[in-house]
């Protein structure tokens, strides 16, 4: 069975953090990872950086163009991560934009993923029709499970389609934004967050997008099964070197 | 063959809409409406109208008597340089307006290179009442000071684009990220014949007034409405989609694109994105785009800020794939020669991404009688800077 499935059935709200992978140095990459699971975060994404990602904000942005420019490849970081599941057991999923990707050859990078132990994918640029059209039989094949976005403003009728194509959970977008755009959840953000819970779907939904600390972790989690944390841990990276990693987590879970 | 767009939103292989989900219910709505709209009469009609008393079409084909005898052909020049606004690039923000208007936007934003299609989108917005914002590469800011101050005039704010190589690709990129901001009230009017379906075939429609144009214009002087040849310029592709529209499935009628090479083709300091470039995604779109191995975006460079991108319309990718138009790339250097032949034999100083188009004349070799249509797609007041420095005027 897939990790994501297993975890997802556990009982408990999931915390779950990106980082981009080749940040703040090149071979950070497993130690991250390992301090995470050890600390007591329930799922991982670790970002595959790109040169033009258009749907992150400056704090991403420029953990990308670090991570590049000290060399990260996709080959690279398949190496680096070759032995990553004889030390961690938790979900990992790689999140991306599809050039690279398509650049590397879907089915080979999909079936690395196999390989090295990664159990799903974000690609927020592979729409959701070019994917069943083109690539749900090659991710399936490799047991990946694909996560798809919705944000406050896919309407009921397209969620429902994207709830049907997902097998896993659905990444709900907090708010019309890029990556790391705000802090703070207000009736809006409550609106929506129960406008999904009423729609009672097949697939849990997972809030991304604008969760700093506990405060917006609790909020974000009130409705959804768990919440995913990006630029402000990218942040305290930046700040706080990789050392203290232990000190990010025990703040949102206090 | 066909060579427009499919139902799908491909040319052959290439186009689509390779978005994320936070941009879908603003292009989906397009996509549904635009066709819709463009064919309503009340459309036609202010479309219509104000290419003609505000642009100032049609633009005129002009038979260009004295380079026809230095290069022993029959050189004609599609003036869309005498555009208000001095380009080609008013054709298509013109239409955008009016579509945004009738989609309910109020909120216009667009990106820049040069400032072509910043001032473009600036002066419609301008007419319109709209607010504008334009993104643009903090060094093209600097190296295009008088377009700057020119958005600013007609009420756009100018935001500086600060991340990547702050170019027209980074741009694009804060552009697309400012629609992911403010999705209920804003359009995005795209330059060129780039970006996710429907924006490659809306913007070669709006442009393909150019060709309708020459079609009428190129009987009343010739008798027949055919050319043998039509060349253009392409940095996304606009103004050579617009040039070659009416052209495509007129088998007789050879199709030149000219690309702008840089430094050189192989100097790693070009834009040449046919020879250079591998199938990929760029802005939302499958196209041809230069990149390295790994699949990351690289920089293009050409002198002229306009032709200055790293990818090319999907349009003239599948053009170039299935070799209905002959691709040429023209350097740095033949280019700033061709502007000042041009401007020497028929008193036309144009836009250094025209000069490209000129400059194949040197090379491409033409019959006597054979008829050639450049479009002329800008003119080159905004380029005064880097010809005096390039020839020490
Ligand atoms: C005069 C002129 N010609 C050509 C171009 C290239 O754009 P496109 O390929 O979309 O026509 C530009 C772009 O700024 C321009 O200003």
């Amino acid at each position: 069975m897939n990790r994501i499935h297993q975890k997802l059935q556990e009982g408990k709200k999931i915390l779950s953090l990106y980082f981009t992978a080749g940040y703040p140095t090149l071979n950070d990459t497993v130690k991250i990872i390992q301090d995470l699971e050890k600390n007591g975060v329930d799922m991982i994404e670790i970002g595959l950086p790109f040169s033009d990602p258009l749907a992150d904000g400056p704090t991403i942005q420029a953990s990308s163009t670090q991570a590049l420019k000290n060399g990260m490849t996709t080959s690279l970081l398949f190496q680096q991560l070759k032995d990553i599941r004889k030390s961690v057991s938790i979900p990992l999923i790689l999140m991306g934009y599809f050039n690279p990707v398509l650049q590397y050859g879907v089915e080979e990078f999909c079936k690395k993923c196999q390989e090295i132990g990664i159990d799903g994918l974000i690609l927020p640029d592979l729409p959701l029709d070019v994917y069943q059209e083109n690539y749900e039989a090659i991710f399936k094949k490799y047991g990946l499970v694909n996560i798809f976005l919705i944000t406050p403003q896919t309407s009921d009728d397209r969620i429902r389609q994207i709830d049907a194509a997902s097998d896993g959970f659905i990444y709900m977008v907090s708010s019309a934004s890029v990556t790391g755009s705000q802090d703070g959840f207000g009736n809006n953000q409550e609106a929506y967050f129960e406008r999904i819970s009423d729609m009672r779907l097949k697939n849990p939904q997972i809030v991304g997008f604008g969760i700093s600390n506990s405060e917006t972790f609790q909020q974000a989690t009130k409705h959804a099964k768990g919440a995913i944390i990006g630029s402000a841990f990218i942040k305290f990276l930046t700040q706080k070197g990789v050392d203290k990693v232990g000190e990010f987590v025990k703040g949102i879970q206090k | 063959m066909n060579y427009n767009v499919d139902e799908k939103g491909y040319y052959g292989e290439f186009g689509g809409a390779f978005i994320p989900e936070m941009l879908y219910p603003n292009v989906e709505n397009l996509r549904q409406q635009y066709l819709k709209i463009m064919a309503e009469p009340s459309f036609k009609k202010e479309f219509d109208q104000l290419l003609k008393d505000y642009v100032g079409r049609p633009s005129p084909l002009y038979f260009a008597k004295r380079l026809s005898e230095k290069y022993n052909t029959k050189v004609y020049l599609k003036r869309e340089d005498l555009n208000h606004t001095g380009a080609h690039k008013v054709n298509n923000t013109i239409g955008q307006i009016l579509m945004a208007k009738r989609l309910g936007k109020t909120r216009i934003i667009a990106e820049t290179g040069a400032g072509q299609h910043g001032v473009a989108t600036a002066t419609v917005c301008a007419l319109m009442g709209m607010e504008c914002i334009v993104y643009m590469g903090e060094i093209d800011i600097a190296r295009q000071a008088p377009n700057v101050a020119r958005m600013k005039m007609l009420g756009a704010k100018v935001r500086p684009a600060l991340s990547g190589s702050r170019t027209l690709k980074d741009a694009t990129n804060e552009a697309i990220r400012d629609w992911i901001n403010n999705p209920v009230d804003t359009h995005y009017i795209i330059g060129s014949a780039i970006g996710p379906h429907p924006y490659p075939d809306m913007v070669t429609r709006f442009q393909s007034v150019i060709s309708e144009e020459i079609k009428w214009q190129l009987k009343e002087k010739e008798g027949r409405e055919n050319p043998d040849y039509v060349v253009a310029c392409i940095g996304g592709g606009s103004n050579a989609a617009g040039t070659f529209y009416h052209f495509l499935h007129e088998k007789e009628v050879g199709i030149i694109a000219v690309e702008a090479a840089g430094l050189g083709v192989d100097s790693g300091e070009s834009a040449a994105t046919s020879v250079l470039g591998k199938m990929g995604i760029i802005h939302g779109c499958k196209t041809l785009l230069m990149q390295t191995a790994d699949g990351q975006i690289t920089e293009p460079y050409s002198i002229s800020a306009g032709l200055d991108y790293p990818g090319v319309g999907p349009m003239h990718a599948h053009l170039y794939k299935t070799g209905r138009a002959e691709f040429i790339a023209v350097t740095d250097d033949e280019a700033m020669q061709a502007g000042m032949v041009l401007s020497k034999l028929e008193g036309i100083i144009p836009a250094i991404e025209s000069s490209h188009a000129f400059a194949i004349l040197e090379t491409r070799k033409f019959r006597p009688e054979e008829i050639v249509v450049f479009n002329l797609s800008g003119r080159g007041d905004k380029d005064l800077d880097t010809y005096i420095k390039y020839f020490k005027l």
